[in-house]
């Protein structure tokens, strides 16, 4: 029975020893370790849903990107299309234009010729006259000094008017 | 394959260097009493009795407490032997002299006295009876003493505490300067593991939601029994967790954590069972009452128990060696590898228990807690859990 009667020393020193363990590690070992602890696992829950939700947003963000590049490439080939109509407006009207301008050119060629050739012949006319009148007071002036000179000098003159 | 035949190996070696040692020595021993014995027969009485094998004296001088912390003895051609042993502070408290204190190698060698005693020289009033399994300080003068002495136990526990907090302190530095988001490495990571199992399977599952409170005590109580149980099983280590002082020390120290955080549901429980015939009910409280002691009684035994008997289990096998080689030399050496077979196997089992008992100490420390702060809703249930774990 001996070895079952706790002796007092040992009793006392190691309520002492326990005591005083039990104070400094739970001031300095287990309140670093198990909030340390605490908070890496709230962290790392954290981390986990922020994980989640940045995946979420991605796929989100990812959609949109696909939605937008959809939409962007419909725009340029609208705008592709409306270019090139626009260039083919802008050449037709130029062709029109110059056509239109063309014609106006060649009616006012045709006109002038028109005009030149009127003031010719009336130029032409007038000379003609003024030859006749000349011819003529020749003839006159040839026919007062001799018959048949006078026939010879018509028929060069009409060989003259020939020629002309 | 490789490894058992390593291990087939050290048995071997250690087998053989172990009988050869003790051949020689027991050769020795033959040869120093016979020559001596005729010559100075009183003399060489006693020795030859002390150097009788005597198991039990051998195995409680071990797991005893001590006032020297001895380790090795050297025998001699006179017969007297040479006892290398640490000597130790003693103190003591006496009524009327007040405190002294003073070296346990004061004391001198233990001889019989003529009461049939094992009793040392007395030192300033006091002297150290050896019984049989223990040995007290005991005043001269025959008044009621205290024994405040730092005997083995205490100073392997001085060492075990030093280690604890050592380690705890870097570890817990480790904590406070990485900050909790750096990821443990070294040391930290073994501890952790075990900091975290106390604290989910120990603390979470009995305390509910108040474990913080208790998981500082829990923690400490798990780690200082458990390094104490491995320092213990260290070869001339002492048997500090082994030793009844302690573990009352430790099991009285929860029944006070119990007592003073207990709920009223918890004596409303005890004291006026619910759901029973009115008859039973004075042997129920009665039989409540008891279990109240005997809880922490049996956190106190069963630690108690489980170290010591360990530590006689590996003694009594390395025994066996001594015990066959005082018949037949042969037959000692022959049971050498035998022996320490059993007794490597019996480190590794001391080893896990070890282990074991400083989880079931916290574990049942944190079941009774557990039933003492119990709140009212879903108590039967749990009860009936808690009484499952304890048996």
């Amino acid at each position: 029975m001996d070895l079952l009667t706790p002796e007092f020393g040992l009793f006392f020193w190691t309520l002492l020893a326990f005591l005083i363990v039990l104070f400094i590690l739970g001031k300095v070992a287990w309140k670093p370790i198990l909030s340390s602890l605490d908070e890496r696992e709230k962290g790392i829950a954290d981390s986990i849903a922020t994980a989640e939700r940045v995946r979420n947003e991605m796929s989100q963000l990812q959609a949109e990107n696909e939605k937008l590049l959809v939409q962007a490439r419909e725009e340029r080939s609208q705008m592709l299309k409306e270019a090139k109509d626009t260039r083919d407006r802008i050449v037709n009207e130029a062709k029109d234009m110059a056509k239109a301008e063309a014609n106006k050119i060649i009616v006012d060629a045709q006109h002038q010729i028109q005009q030149q050739k009127m003031t010719a012949l009336t130029e032409v006319k007038n000379e003609i006259g003024n030859l006749a009148v000349e011819v003529a007071g020749k003839i006159l002036r040839t026919q007062l000094n001799a018959a048949d000179g006078q026939e010879a000098y018509m028929k060069m003159l009409s060989e003259d008017i020939k020629l002309n | 394959m490789s490894y058992k035949r390593l291990v087939s190996l050290l048995v071997l070696t250690f087998g053989l260097f172990g009988a050869s040692f003790f051949a020689a020595a027991q050769g020795e021993g033959n040869k120093s009493n016979t020559p001596n014995e005729p010559a100075t027969a009183a003399e060489a009485k006693p020795v030859k009795e002390e150097h009788k094998l005597d198991v039990a004296k051998v195995i409680f001088g071990h797991i005893a407490d001590a006032h020297e912390w001895h380790l090795f003895s050297i025998k001699h051609e006179g017969g007297e032997d040479t006892h290398v042993s640490i000597p130790l502070p003693v103190i003591v408290y006496h009524p009327t002299n007040g405190f002294s204190m003073f070296s346990s190698s004061n004391f001198g060698e233990a001889h019989k006295n003529a009461a049939g005693l094992e009793v040392t020289e007395s030192y300033k009033g006091y002297h150290i009876e050896k019984g049989m399994m223990k040995e007290h300080i005991i005043a001269d003068d025959g008044a009621k003493i205290y024994d405040l002495s730092i005997t083995k136990n205490i100073t392997s526990m001085i060492i075990s505490v030093v280690i604890l907090l050592w380690v705890m302190l870097s570890v817990g530095k480790k904590y406070s300067k990485n900050g909790a988001m750096k990821a443990p490495s070294g040391f930290q990571n073994f501890l952790e593991v075990v900091v975290i199992f106390i604290r989910d399977e120990v603390a979470k599952p009995c305390l509910g939601s108040k474990y913080k409170t208790y998981l500082p005590l829990l923690l400490t109580v798990f780690f200082f029994i458990w390094i104490n149980n491995l320092l213990g099983l260290l070869p001339g280590g002492a048997n500090f967790t082994g030793n009844i002082a302690v573990t009352a020390c430790l099991a009285i120290l929860s029944f006070i954590v119990m007592m003073a955080k207990s709920r009223k549901h918890f004596w409303s429980h005890l004291l006026n069972p619910p759901g029973v015939p009115g008859w039973m009910k004075p042997m129920l409280v009665l039989i409540e009452v008891a279990s109240l002691f005997i809880k922490p009684m049996a956190l106190m035994i069963r630690l108690f128990a489980n170290i010591m008997a360990g530590h006689i289990v590996i003694l009594a096998l390395i025994s066996i060696v001594f015990i066959f080689a005082a018949i037949n030399t042969t037959v000692g050496a022959g049971f050498v590898p035998v022996s320490l077979a059993f007794t490597i196997f019996m480190f590794f089992l001391e080893l896990l228990v070890g282990a074991i008992q400083a989880f079931i100490f916290a574990n049942l420390t944190a079941v009774f807690i557990g039933q003492a702060i119990e709140e009212p809703h879903d108590a039967h249930h749990e009860h009936e859990h808690n009484i499952d774990i304890v048996m």
